[in-house]
């Protein structure tokens, strides 16, 4: 015993000084995590402001252009932005800025995801949630969460080289970048987010409300209509509207599928521009402080807008279960 | 038999066969079950009567909930179940492949340990059994609403609920959605309810409000039910059997049981001496 008494005398000092060092690191390391938190909320105020800002001088037709010295631009005509088709902003009689055919690409495309996309993934969902077992369920948990993994540009790539000499194929069409080709490849791109949101809805209903239904006798697909569906719902709207999220703020894949040029749809078959797209490929051209310059920011406060309202609608009915959980 | 929806007679669970015993209601012959490797069940033959109340009692992992999980085949949602031996019910075998499980999950409701009302409206809740089996298709909005209020009256939550059919079913307290839970199965004018320790989650006063409720079920309907409370089983039960290691030990009449047990299991079980 006599031996060991250093050692533990020893082994308890060390322990000491560690547990100093430690008491001393817990404030920096308190700070650090709070930085790391309020990292995020700083970043998208940051952003926002930046966006805000650059789009203001177009509302208001004021421009500061240094040394607190404003100068009166150009204003935008409000109007004409909103319901105006025609978006021709370097035209050098005239320029038009109206994104209303903009947000109809926009809205074509993601609405036509959409009818793809929710039945796919919510289909999905039910397979790997209910029906697919150990290993298959594991794998297919994988390959979704890898599909998530390409990157749009990627995409892009296959609805140009791919889809577009199908469709020309299948429809007669002279042109295969359209609604359609955008329409699916969004649709795929959406798919695993839908899937997973709503796969973890469909898993966080109690294993009790499926025996309840098996035990009145349903069967496997009754008990996902009548039992889950209706148990599920507000995780799986969350999920349709996180995936509409997606459709909207998507950019390279649209830029490349959808034909690009600036168009009222009247059909699937029709090419058309989304508000994305057109920042993308226009602000590098755009002179700095220029009308147009500053109409392209006013579309991303507008591409903001829908993503905060989609958003903030998804998280309001998580948090909806959650309520509902507690009761 | 109560007289709810006279309608929807036609469909049910229709037995054939011999009718030599025509007091039993549930019997089984020789049953062995298995998950994967471990036998839950072993040799179990017995005989359930109609219309009386059976207990099944024993300590925890003996078998009685897996013995009350195959009367309805519920049991093979587990892929890995295997079953030998036959189970008669109504003087048919469930195993049979000409029986339909839906029709046997018809005649044969079910009530678990844990209230398990889905999460739609209380109404909707008392209806979910006939819009399974189609039997509302025919239904006029008034006879919907009255087999609902018979329903539950039936259960005595007419009064508590009746203003507010449209609520959430998870609203109630957990007594009043064990009691919806027995309510929803009456539409379907079930022959055997089977009941898995359907109090254990309520407190002392809705344990006595569903054993009464239970009590008033004897005679319509076959129940058997699991429990581990003593003190229930020899209160609420007309005759009990005590498994042992998924073997039945003991089947008697409830008093005969608790007062004059054959085997020194059983009397060693139910003096608490273990289990």
């Amino acid at each position: 015993m006599s031996e060991t008494t250093p050692t533990v005398d020893s082994d308890f000092s060390l322990r000491r000084g560690i547990q100093k060092v430690v008491d001393f690191m817990e404030p920096a390391i308190v700070g650090l995590i709070y930085l790391c938190g309020w990292s995020a909320i700083i970043f998208v105020m940051a952003i926002f402001f930046f966006v805000f800002k650059e789009s203001l001088p177009a509302i208001t037709g004021i421009e500061e252009i240094g040394g607190g010295v404003d100068a009166e631009v150009e204003k935008l005509d409000l109007v004409e932005f909103t319901t105006s088709p025609k978006w021709i902003p370097e035209s050098a009689k005239k320029p038009t800025f109206g994104i209303l055919a903009l947000m109809l690409g926009t809205l074509s495309v993601t609405v036509l995801s959409m009818v793809i996309a929710v039945p796919l993934g919510l289909g999905a969902a039910v397979y790997v949630s209910e029906f697919a077992k150990g290993k298959s369920r594991e794998i297919l948990k994988v390959l979704i969460e890898l599909l998530a993994a390409i990157p749009s540009v990627v995409w892009g790539f296959i609805g140009l080289v791919v889809m577009n000499p199908m469709i020309v194929d299948v429809t007669g069409e002279p042109v295969g970048l359209n609604i359609l080709n955008a329409g699916i490849v969004l649709a795929l791109m959406s798919v695993p987010i839908i899937v997973s949101v709503s796969e973890d809805a469909l898993r966080a209903v109690p294993d009790s409300f499926r025996e309840a239904g098996i035990a009145l006798g349903a069967n496997r697909w009754e008990m996902v209509y009548k039992v889950l569906f209706p148990a599920a719902k507000n995780g799986l709207l969350a999920a349709v509207l996180l995936g509409i999220g997606r459709g909207i703020g998507e950019t390279m894949a649209v830029l490349m599928c959808t034909g690009h040029s600036v168009n009222m749809p009247t059909s699937i078959f029709d090419p058309v521009r989304t508000l994305t797209a057109t920042i993308a490929a226009e602000l590098g051209e755009a002179v700095r402080g220029d009308m147009h310059y500053h109409t392209l920011f006013l579309i991303g406060v507008v591409l903001f807008v829908f993503a905060f309202v989609i958003n903030l609608t998804a998280d309001l009915i998580v948090k909806g279960i959650k309520v509902q959980e507690n009761e | 038999m109560s007289t709810i929806a006279p309608q929807v007679v036609t469909t049910e669970f229709t037995p054939t066969g011999s009718r030599q015993m025509d007091d039993d209601s549930i019997r089984t012959n020789d049953l062995n079950l298995w998950y994967g490797d471990f036998q839950a069940l072993m040799n179990v033959s017995v005989n359930i009567k109609k219309g009386i109340i059976t207990g099944l009692i024993g300590p925890s992992g003996c078998g009685k909930t897996t013995l009350l999980r195959c009367f309805n085949r519920i049991n093979e949602r587990y892929g890995n179940v295997t079953t030998t031996g036959d189970i008669e019910i109504l003087e048919k075998n469930i195993y049979d492949s000409d029986v339909s499980v839906r029709q046997l999950r018809r005649s044969i409701g079910m009530v678990f340990q844990r209230p398990n009302p889905l999460p739609i409206s209380i109404y909707d809740n008392v209806l979910f059994g006939m819009g399974i089996h189609d039997a509302d298709k025919s239904l006029s909005k008034s006879n919907r609403n009255d087999i609902v209020e018979k329903s539950l009256r039936e259960v005595d939550l007419w009064n508590t609920v009746k203003d507010r059919l449209k609520s959430r079913a998870t609203t109630l307290t957990l007594e009043q959605q064990q009691k919806l839970c027995i309510a929803r199965l009456l539409p379907l004018k079930p022959d055997i309810i089977l009941m898995d320790e359907p109090c254990s989650a309520l407190d002392a006063e809705g344990i006595e409000k569903v054993e009464n409720l239970i009590e008033s079920l004897r005679d319509d309907y076959t129940v058997v039910i699991v429990t581990h409370n003593m003190a229930q089983a020899r209160r609420a039960t007309d005759e009990c059997i005590f498994m042992l290691l998924g073997e039945i030990i003991e089947h008697s009449k409830t008093s005969e049981l608790f007062l004059n047990p054959q085997h020194e299991k059983t009397e060693m079980y139910i003096q608490g001496r273990y289990g």
